[in-house]
């Protein structure tokens, strides 16, 4: 059966929202039957990118992380988008291990984690206006391959 | 995020359970960093076995409490059953450093 939704989601960056965003995008993403390393996959990546909206994009101010969610067919496409200060060398920013923070402890993993977990990682980013990540994952049809 | 510390001789175990992410890492961190000291630990036994989620940022405590307790000759390991974490911690590379077990008593006895 053919699934085509969508949702948005605005909160602030607040670090006890990323829980929020997860738990919310998961539940919405539930409807296309994955497994649960499928909905494992697409948390943890979503984590990261809120998680990286919250740190790198906000830092100590307090801005609007924006969530949207579309589930096309068997495809889940993220975007998570900040007006925060925005990523100056996007190829750096995707290398493992690198890391801006320097007081934190980071593991610099955030972008390989969202690359490995997901089929596709977009970075849009204008250095003082802000990022905007798009991540897609095709969802397994279990029931056809019985 | 709750974090249930206890001394087996001089290693610290830390058994938590919810979900370990940027949010609660700072917590766990400060948490764990107190208790090291107080009860003069020597090794670290993170139990992950009621762990539901953890992200990067998790990876990131890890290495932390790793680089202070093996400067002070000390072992940390790690048990975890559950395979999002288990998959995170593979692609980290944190398994060339740490022992992962799926047993707190097989992690007890290898200390």
């Amino acid at each position: 059966m053919k699934t085509n939704n969508k949702m948005k989601l605005e909160f602030p960056s607040l670090s006890g929202n990323e829980s929020f965003a997860r738990a919310t995008v998961a539940a919405f993403v539930s409807q296309l039957d994955p497994t649960v390393e499928e909905i494992a996959d697409i948390k943890t990546a979503l984590s990261e990118g809120v998680t990286n909206a919250v740190i790198h994009g906000y830092g100590d101010k307090i801005g609007i992380i924006k969530i949207e969610c579309e589930l096309n067919d068997k495809t889940v496409k993220l975007i998570i988008e900040d007006n925060g200060k925005g990523i100056a060398d996007k190829e750096k920013a995707r290398q493992p291990f690198y890391t801006e923070s320097d007081g934190e402890e980071r593991s610099g993993m955030g972008f390989t984690v969202m690359e490995t977990f997901m089929d596709s990682l977009e970075i849009i980013s204008k250095t003082g206006e802000g990022t905007k990540l798009i991540m897609t994952k095709e969802i397994s049809d279990l029931k056809e391959q019985v | 995020m709750q974090v249930v510390l206890s001394m087996n001789k001089d290693t610290l175990i830390a058994k938590m359970s919810g979900e370990l992410d940027h949010h609660s890492a700072e917590e766990v961190r400060e948490k764990l960093e107190r208790c090291i000291i107080n009860k003069s630990a020597k090794n670290l036994i993170f139990d992950f076995s009621n762990l539901t989620f953890m992200d990067s940022s998790g990876i990131g405590m890890i290495i932390g409490r790793f680089k202070l307790i093996s400067a002070m000759g000390g072992k940390v390991q790690i048990v975890c059953k559950s395979r999002q974490i288990d998959k995170l911690i593979s692609m980290s590379g944190l398994k060339k450093i740490i022992k992962v077990y799926d047993d707190i008593k097989q992690a007890i006895e290898s200390i």
